[in-house]
C-alpha cells in the first residue's frame, strides 16, 4: 500500500484546511511511551486482523485440521480442494454473474442520479429547489430496512420477484450521493463554468466536459462506496429473490452455510473468500478514495 | 444547508430589456432541472416515501399478505404488541444492542484513532486493516465469526483458554448471544468510527496544541481541553450515526443467530422482518416499522438541531 493518508483531495477541499499529520506537537516521546504506542498498534492489528486471517487460512485447511484441538495457526497441510468444493457445492459462477450485474447496474444508476441531480441543484434555477433538496435528504432518514414490506408488495405487483430489476430499481435513487456531490460541485470555481456558458456550451455539455472531470475525486469516492454497498447488500436481495439462480453472493454464502451446517468449515471459508475477495482488492487499491467519501459526510454533517 | 444555491446559477445576466428571452432561458432551466432531478425523486417517492405511509396504514389493519381483504382494526396491533410478553424483551434487546455497541464503538474507536493519529511507523497499514471490516459483507463476516466463536475449535477459545477460562456456548446460550452479536457488530463497525475520528482530529487546528503547550498543559489537559472540545461535533455525529446503524443491523443477526435462541437477539428490525416475511402478519410488521422509524426520526431531529447550533468548522 502506498502512503495512504486520510486527508485526500476531497476532504481537504471540504474543510478548506491544510493537513496536519502529526498531532502531539512538540511532545517528545520517551521510549516507554513509544513502546506502549507500538504495542497498542499491534493490539489493534491483532483484534481486527486476526479474524480475517482466520478466515483466509481456514479455507486452506483440510477438514481434520479444522477440528483439531488446539487449533493450528498455520495449516499443517495446505489444500486447495476447499475452493473447488465450494465452487461445486453452490452455483458460484451464477452468483458472481448476478452480483456483478446488480452491482454495476445498481451503482451505475446511483452514480448517474447523484451526478445529474447534484448538478441541477447547484447550477440550475428552479422554484423552491432548496425545499426539494430537503425533501430528497429526508430519504436518508428512511433506510430500506424499514420499507421492505411495502416494497416487497410493490415488487410483487410489478412482477419483479426474482428479477434483476426487482433487486436493482428500488435502491437505484441517490440521496447521500447527491448530497456529497452537491457539496463538492459548490467548491468548483464558478468562473470556469461561467466561461463555458459564454462559449455557448449547453448545460449537459458543461456537466459532462467541465463539471464531471473537475469532480473526479468525489465521483470516484462515491462510486466506490456505492459499488461496495451494492456488492454487500443482503436484506433486500434475500427477500426479493427465492430461486437459486437469482441469488447474489451474500445470499449464496448464507445458504451455503445453512445447507452445509457446521459440517465443513474449510468449504464455507472458501465460499466467504469468494464473496469478500473482490471488495478486498478494490479496497487495497482505492482505500484513500473510500475513506475520503466516508469522512466527507461527517465533516459537514 | 444554506439556500445560497441561486447565486451559483450558470446564467450570465442578461440585459433588463431582454425580459422575454430571459424568461425562456429560465424556463429551459426549469425543464432541465425537472428532467435531471425528477426520476431520482420519483424513485424515492415510490420506494421510500410511499412505503412509509403504507407502513403506517398497514399498522392499523389485520392482513396476512395473501387474502384480498385487509381488515381495519384500529389500534389493535399496537395494543397487542404492548401487551405481548416478547415485546418487552424485543425493546430491551434493541436497547442493549444499541447502547452496548455504540458505547464500545465510540470509546474504543476514539482510543484507536488517538493512537493511529500519532506519528508511528506503519500506521497507514494498521489504519487500513482496522477499516477493512467496514467494507466486507456482513453476511460473510457473520459466518466467519460463527466459526471463530465455536467453543471447541474456535479462534477465540484459544485466548479464553489462555487465561484459564472456558468458552461459553456463545451462540446457543441465551446469556451470551447478545454479547456475541454486539462483539461482531463492534468489530465490523469500529473502523468507521476510527476514520471519522481521524478526520475530526486532523481538523483541530495545530496552533491550539501549540498554545496549550506554551501554557504548560500536560497530555491529559491537552486531551480534555483541546481534543475533546474540538472533537465534540464529531463525537456527536458518530453517536447518532452509530445508533442509527445499530437500529438497522440485520445481516449479522440473520446469519449468526436468526434472532434466537428464542427471542434472545430479536431486535426491532429483526422482529419487523420476522412478522412480515416469516409470520405474514402485515399489521405487526407495520407497527414495528412505525416504531423503528419514529425512533430514528427522533435521533435525526436531535442531530439536526444540535449541529445547526454548533457548527465548528467554517
Amino acid at each position: 500500500m502506498a502512503k495512504a493518508e486520510l486527508s485526500g483531495p476531497l476532504q481537504t477541499k471540504a474543510m478548506g484546511q491544510t493537513q496536519v499529520t502529526s498531532q502531539w506537537v512538540g511532545a517528545r516521546h520517551g521510549w516507554p511511551s513509544r513502546l506502549a504506542a507500538y504495542a497498542g498498534m499491534a493490539l489493534c492489528l491483532l483484534i481486527i486482523g486476526l479474524p480475517v486471517y482466520w478466515m483466509a487460512i481456514g479455507a486452506f485447511k483440510v477438514q481434520a485440521e479444522i477440528y483439531r484441538i488446539p487449533p493450528t495457526w498455520f495449516p499443517a497441510e495446505i489444500t486447495y480442494a476447499n475452493f473447488a468444493r465450494a465452487w461445486n457445492a453452490a452455483p458460484f459462477g451464477r452468483y458472481y454473474l448476478n452480483t456483478i450485474l446488480v452491482t454495476v447496474l445498481g451503482s451505475g444508476f446511483e452514480i448517474f442520479f447523484a451526478a445529474t441531480s447534484a448538478f441541477a441543484f447547484v447550477f440550475l434555477r428552479f422554484p423552491r429547489k432548496d425545499w426539494l433538496f430537503i425533501i430528497l435528504l429526508t430519504a436518508l432518514m428512511i433506510p430500506n430496512q424499514i420499507t421492505i414490506l411495502p416494497n416487497y408488495l410493490t415488487a410483487a405487483q410489478l412482477g419483479w420477484i426474482n428479477t434483476y430489476q426487482g433487486i436493482i430499481i428500488p435502491g437505484a435513487a441517490a440521496a447521500y450521493g447527491t448530497f456529497l456531490l452537491r457539496q463538492y460541485y459548490k467548491t468548483l470555481p464558478t468562473e470556469i463554468i461561467d466561461a463555458a456558458k459564454v462559449d455557448g456550451a449547453g448545460y449537459l455539455r458543461t456537466l459532462w466536459s467541465i463539471v464531471l472531470p473537475l469532480a473526479k475525486p468525489a465521483l470516484i469516492s462515491f462510486g466506490l462506496l456505492s459499488i461496495v454497498s451494492k456488492w454487500n447488500e443482503f436484506l433486500w436481495p434475500l427477500l426479493v429473490t427465492n430461486t437459486r439462480e437469482m441469488r447474489v453472493l451474500p445470499i449464496g454464502i448464507y445458504w451455503l452455510r445453512v445447507e452445509e451446517g457446521t459440517i465443513d468449515w474449510g468449504v464455507i471459508m472458501a465460499g466467504t473468500l469468494f464473496v469478500v475477495l473482490p471488495v478486498a482488492i478494490i479496497f487495497l487499491y482505492a482505500q484513500r478514495y473510500i475513506v475520503d467519501g466516508i469522512a466527507a459526510g461527517a465533516v459537514k454533517g | 444547508m444554506a439556500p445560497q444555491s441561486f447565486n451559483t446559477s450558470l446564467v450570465v445576466d442578461t440585459p433588463p430589456g431582454n425580459f422575454r428571452r430571459r424568461l425562456r432561458t429560465e424556463q429551459r432551466e426549469w425543464l432541465l432541472f425537472a428532467l435531471l432531478v425528477g426520476p431520482n425523486l420519483a424513485l424515492f417517492a415510490v420506494f421510500t416515501y410511499w412505503p412509509l405511509i403504507y407502513n403506517t396504514y398497514l399498522s392499523f389493519v389485520r392482513w396476512d399478505l395473501l387474502s384480498p381483504l385487509k381488515i381495519w382494526v384500529g389500534l389493535d396491533n399496537y395494543r397487542y404488541l404492548l401487551n405481548a410478553p416478547e415485546f418487552g424483551q424485543i425493546m430491551w434487546n434493541t436497547f442493549a444492542f444499541t447502547v452496548g455497541s455504540v458505547a464500545i464503538i465510540c470509546t474504543l474507536g476514539l482510543g484507536m484513532a488517538l493512537l493511529l493519529n500519532q506519528p508511528l511507523r506503519g500506521r497507514a497499514g494498521v489504519r487500513a486493516v482496522v477499516f477493512s471490516p467496514v467494507m466486507l459483507s456482513g453476511a460473510a463476516i457473520g459466518i466467519v465469526w460463527i466459526y471463530i466463536l465455536d467453543p471447541r475449535y474456535g479462534l477465540l477459545d484459544i485466548f479464553i483458554r489462555g487465561v484459564g477460562l472456558r468458552s461459553p456456548n456463545w451462540l446457543l446460550d441465551t446469556q451470551w448471544t447478545m454479547a456475541a452479536v454486539i462483539m461482531v457488530h463492534v468489530w465490523k463497525t469500529i473502523g468507521y468510527a476510527v476514520v471519522i475520528y481521524l478526520a475530526g482530529l486532523q481538523a483541530i487546528p495545530r496552533e491550539l496544541y501549540e498554545a496549550a503547550l506554551v501554557d504548560g498543559a500536560n497530555a491529559w489537559s491537552r486531551f480534555f481541553h483541546v481534543t475533546v472540545p474540538g472533537l465534540s461535533p464529531v463525537i456527536f455525529f458518530l453517536g447518532i450515526t452509530t445508533v442509527l446503524g445499530s437500529f438497522q443491523a440485520f445481516d449479522i443477526l440473520k446469519v449468526m443467530t436468526n434472532g434466537g435462541p428464542v427471542y434472545a437477539t430479536t431486535t426491532l428490525i429483526f422482529y419487523l422482518y420476522e412478522q412480515g416475511f416469516v409470520g405474514f402478519n402485515a399489521g405487526r410488521a407495520g407497527v414495528a416499522a412505525v416504531l423503528l422509524f419514529s425512533m430514528m426520526l427522533a435521533f435525526t431531529l436531535v442531530q439536526m438541531r444540535y449541529s445547526e447550533r454548533s457548527v465548528h468548522y467554517n
